[in-house]
């Protein structure tokens, strides 16, 4: 539903969006991730349409969007960043404004209204001042507004920011549930939000796209990915030397594999020398890779890295 | 078309039905009322006059607008995009322009209910004596094609700047200049030095000038083109803005 091709956008001498390439299909959930300016927001007005991009193409549902931006903007629905609304009217008064825009009206229109007022929490607060409403409503309110016609193509900017723990769940919980039928884009800096909503996420970095894959996908590119980490009385580190390169972790010692094991082998040759040597285990898992030290190691500017 | 018809119709009612949920409106219509009802009867002179015109009324139109219409243009722009809620309206389905000649038409909508709530000077002129209401018409033609003048360079100087304070500065003061580039004192000091067809030329750009045949009941095509050619280009360079300020 979305391509983007060698996307490009410079603000003077300074490129922004340097090259990025990219599609997302229907069903697909992609999380946008990076540090602050690494060019999310800007890649995803340049989605929207808001900004023309300098160089490069995006396209939705087949509609270029800057040749035929009438077209792909009625694809799209679009929460940006810091969830702009108008403060003096209702938040019934505005999502009715959101839903003639989209050229709805009549019965359709109450209907899309009612739907996204149970959607998004609403009820509450339906005929009440949208400066009246707090941060949280403020940001469901927008969202709602994005999701008015049903688009088929979602975007949204940190949808999750500014909310409480409780709405962030419900949040990403409606974000999974829309992906299934929608090609769905969002960004946001919270990590544990990849593992809960997304099928697919994109690393971006000062513009450039820097990693691209499932979660899991991204994870085992950790340092720590497949290393098994095994405690308990009677562990000794020199049992365990044999297999690979041991750390000692919080009493705990975390052995990571010398050359390629396959997935399990090597927690099978940790239980074998467990047995042999009767320890009595308190803990064994293998490390799945953690995304925060994957996310550290690829966005950090290489004089850091040292 | 019909779809792009109504899309104006959905941002110039929201715009519209904005001024009236806040006090401003309420506030702008009561000092106009007032400041047009002081100007006409005491400081235009009505009665002394002896005359059955409204003479009196439009004449400081151009005066009382240089300040009132700028304040009702100068949110138009600014404040969207000082909350961020231009990038929700640009991102649906509409066309800068649709945008811009919806959010003109709403405030000029605004400055004809002003304009007709002034009504009571028609029925006063009426009763005390037998004006010529063609001449009156024409005089109200030409002040709301006078507001809509300014109105559209308040509504290109609030796209520059996220500061409706810096926009309604900014609007009063081109304004100005359309005013005293044909007021008389400054011509009269401009032809001292220039040659006649210069001081011409520069007063063919006054509003002053083209307000005068409306005033006496000429509506003269020249006079209405000149203020639609305004509003066209202030127009025009509000989608100019608008379009560099989003490609940065």
């Amino acid at each position: 539903m979305i391509r983007i091709e060698n996307l490009v956008k410079s603000f003077g001498p300074r490129r922004v969006v340097d090259g990025l390439t990219f599609n997302v299909e229907r069903g697909e959930v992609l999380g946008f991730l990076g540090p602050n300016g690494a060019g999310k927001s800007t890649t995803m007005r340049m989605i929207t349409g808001f900004i023309p991009p300098t160089g490069g193409r995006v396209t939705v549902g087949g509609y270029d969007v800057t040749e035929s931006p009438l077209e792909a903007k009625r694809l799209i629905g679009y929460l940006p960043e810091a969830a702009p609304s108008y403060p003096d009217m209702t938040v019934h008064g505005f999502l009715s404004f959101a839903a003639d825009m989209r050229g709805l009206s009549g019965d359709a229109k109450k209907k899309a209204i009612a739907r996204v007022v149970e959607l998004c929490f609403l009820s509450s607060v339906l005929h009440q001042g949208i400066d009246t409403l707090s941060k949280g409503y403020k940001h469901r309110t927008c969202l709602a507004q994005a999701l008015i016609h049903d688009p088929e193509v979602l975007v949204l900017d940190e949808p999750t920011d500014g909310l409480d723990p409780n709405q962030k769940h419900e949040v990403r919980n409606l974000i999974r549930e829309l992906g299934r039928r929608k090609a769905l884009v969002f960004s946001t800096h919270i990590l544990e939000e990849v593992d809960a909503a997304c099928t697919r996420a994109i690393i971006i970095d000062r513009g450039r796209m820097v990693a691209n894959g499932t979660p899991q996908e991204l994870r085992a590119m950790s340092d720590v990915a497949g290393a098994v980490t095994v405690a308990g009385q009677g562990v000794s580190r020199d049992k365990l030397a044999p297999l690979g390169r041991v750390e000692s972790v919080d009493g705990a010692y975390r052995v990571f594999p010398a050359g390629a094991f396959a997935p399990g082998e090597l927690m099978r040759a940790v239980v074998d020398v467990a047995t042999r040597e009767g320890w009595r285990l308190e803990a064994l898992r293998t490390e799945e890779g953690q995304l925060d030290e994957v996310f550290r190691r690829i966005t950090l500017p290489d004089t850091a890295r040292a | 078309m019909n779809s792009a018809w109504k899309t104006v119709r959905t941002i110039a009612r929201r715009e519209l039905v904005s001024y009236f949920v806040s006090p401003v409106a309420y506030v702008f219509l009561v000092i106009y009322l007032l400041l047009t009802g002081f100007f006409t009867f005491t400081a235009g002179g009505f009665f002394e006059r002896g005359e059955a015109s409204l003479a009196s009324f439009f004449v400081w139109h151009p005066w009382l607008y240089l300040v009132l219409v700028p304040a009702v243009g100068m949110r138009l722009w600014s404040e969207e995009r000082r909350s961020g809620t231009l990038e929700l309206l640009l991102t649906m389905p509409v066309t800068t322009w649709q945008a811009i000649l919806a959010k003109f038409l709403a405030s000029w909508i605004f400055l004809a209910i002003a304009l007709v709530l002034t009504f009571p000077v028609v029925i006063t002129v009426n009763i005390l004596g037998d004006p010529d209401n063609g001449i009156i018409a024409a005089g109200y033609l030409g002040s709301l094609l006078l507001a809509g003048a300014y109105l559209a360079i308040a509504c290109m100087t609030s796209a520059m700047t996220r500061n409706q304070v810096v926009a309604f500065i900014l609007a009063v003061v081109i304004c100005l200049f359309l005013i005293l580039c044909g007021f008389n004192p400054v011509t009269d000091l401009l032809a001292r030095w220039a040659s006649p067809a210069f001081v011409d030329t520069v007063a063919a750009f006054s509003v002053i000038t083209h307000f005068d045949g409306f005033q006496k009941g000429v509506i003269d095509t020249r006079d209405l083109f000149f203020f639609l050619s305004v509003i066209g280009f202030a127009l025009f360079t509000t989608s100019v803005i608008i379009r560099n300020h989003r490609a940065g």
